[in-house]
């Protein structure tokens, strides 16, 4: 408990995980709050792969975390871009209101 | 108590804390706000776990451009907290529960020996850069996913414009197309026009009017 191990990164990025789990349960009627609760969840998966890059001392991981940053940036900025498009369309961003699919 | 495991439990406190304050805040502009801290927590884990160069990309790029352009959109936006959080107590059993579950499961599988008997390597030397390594690495090995990976950016982008991008009425502006498909007779008509005053100079000289 004292020293640091593997264990307390991961059991971390466990925390984060299940915080964000949690939060895309609770504001799922927030898209905002929805997009940032999938970021959190891709910060945990990032420390993850950064534990283990330390651990096994393998720099592959870290690469595998630049792409992970890379797509994620892409992600968002196109996530937000289309809840831009769908504010100035409907004046609304509520997820009740984005019904015209009838899904 | 080691002062790296104080270190890690400092940072750790602070991001469990603010990525509660993201999923827990009452306005979307504090949720990003509190966001802003959990990553500047991961980078300080990401630095104990001696990945310098992802930690300081973290901070650049995460909290520099894709933060702020979340606070950009929040703010933009005109919506109302209160609508947002509607069904919030209804479904905070089922989310407290799903949450538990999660972490318990994966607490008892993380928490087992194998994971604590691997032991962290020797701290690299004073030359060790992380940086330089994950260059070479990068531009090498996985020199095609890294231009890939540009290609990603670059099609997030033209994407997110052109998403974006909108028409307005009431704005003068030339459309390039029309302006190149003009021919000289739309713009240019010869007439002839009777000459007033009688003189030796040609008498059919076309006069230009534009």
């Amino acid at each position: 408990m004292m020293t640091l191990s593997l264990s307390h990164y991961l059991i971390l990025a466990a925390v984060l995980f299940a915080i964000s789990i949690v939060g895309i349960v609770l504001n799922r009627k927030n898209l905002i709050v929805l997009l940032m609760a999938v970021e959190l969840m891709l910060l945990a998966v990032n420390i993850n792969f950064v534990a283990f890059s330390h651990y096994l001392n393998d720099i592959h991981g870290q690469v595998f975390v630049f792409f992970v940053l890379t797509v994620a940036a892409a992600e968002s900025a196109i996530g937000l871009a289309i809840l831009i498009v769908l504010f100035r369309n409907l004046r609304t961003i509520h997820v009740d209101d984005l019904d015209s699919l009838q899904g | 108590m080691e002062f790296k495991t104080l270190v890690f439990y400092f940072f750790s406190i602070i991001l469990v804390l603010a990525a509660l304050g993201v999923i827990l805040a009452r306005n979307p502009v504090y949720a990003v706000l509190s966001l802003v801290v959990a990553f500047i927590g991961a980078s300080g884990v990401w630095m104990l776990l001696e990945a310098e160069f992802l930690a300081i990309a973290l901070v650049l790029v995460y909290v520099g451009a894709v933060m702020v352009l979340f606070l950009f959109v929040v703010m933009m936006l005109d919506i109302d907290p209160a609508r947002l959080r509607e069904g919030f107590w209804r479904y905070l059993p089922l989310a407290l529960l799903v949450g538990a579950l999660l972490l318990g499961e994966m607490t008892l599988v993380l928490n087992g020996d194998w994971f604590q008997a691997l032991q962290a390597p020797a701290a690299a030397s004073a030359e060790y850069s992380n940086t330089q390594a994950l260059g070479r690495v990068l531009y090498t090995v996985y020199a095609y996913p890294f231009e890939l990976a540009s290609l990603v950016l670059l099609i997030a982008m033209i994407a997110a414009v052109s998403l974006t991008h909108r028409k307005r009425e009431g704005v003068k502006r030339v459309d390039p197309a029309q302006q190149v498909k003009v021919k000289r007779n739309e713009r240019l008509r010869v007439v002839s026009m009777p000459v007033e005053k009688e003189e030796e100079a040609a008498p059919d000289a076309p006069a230009g009017e534009s």
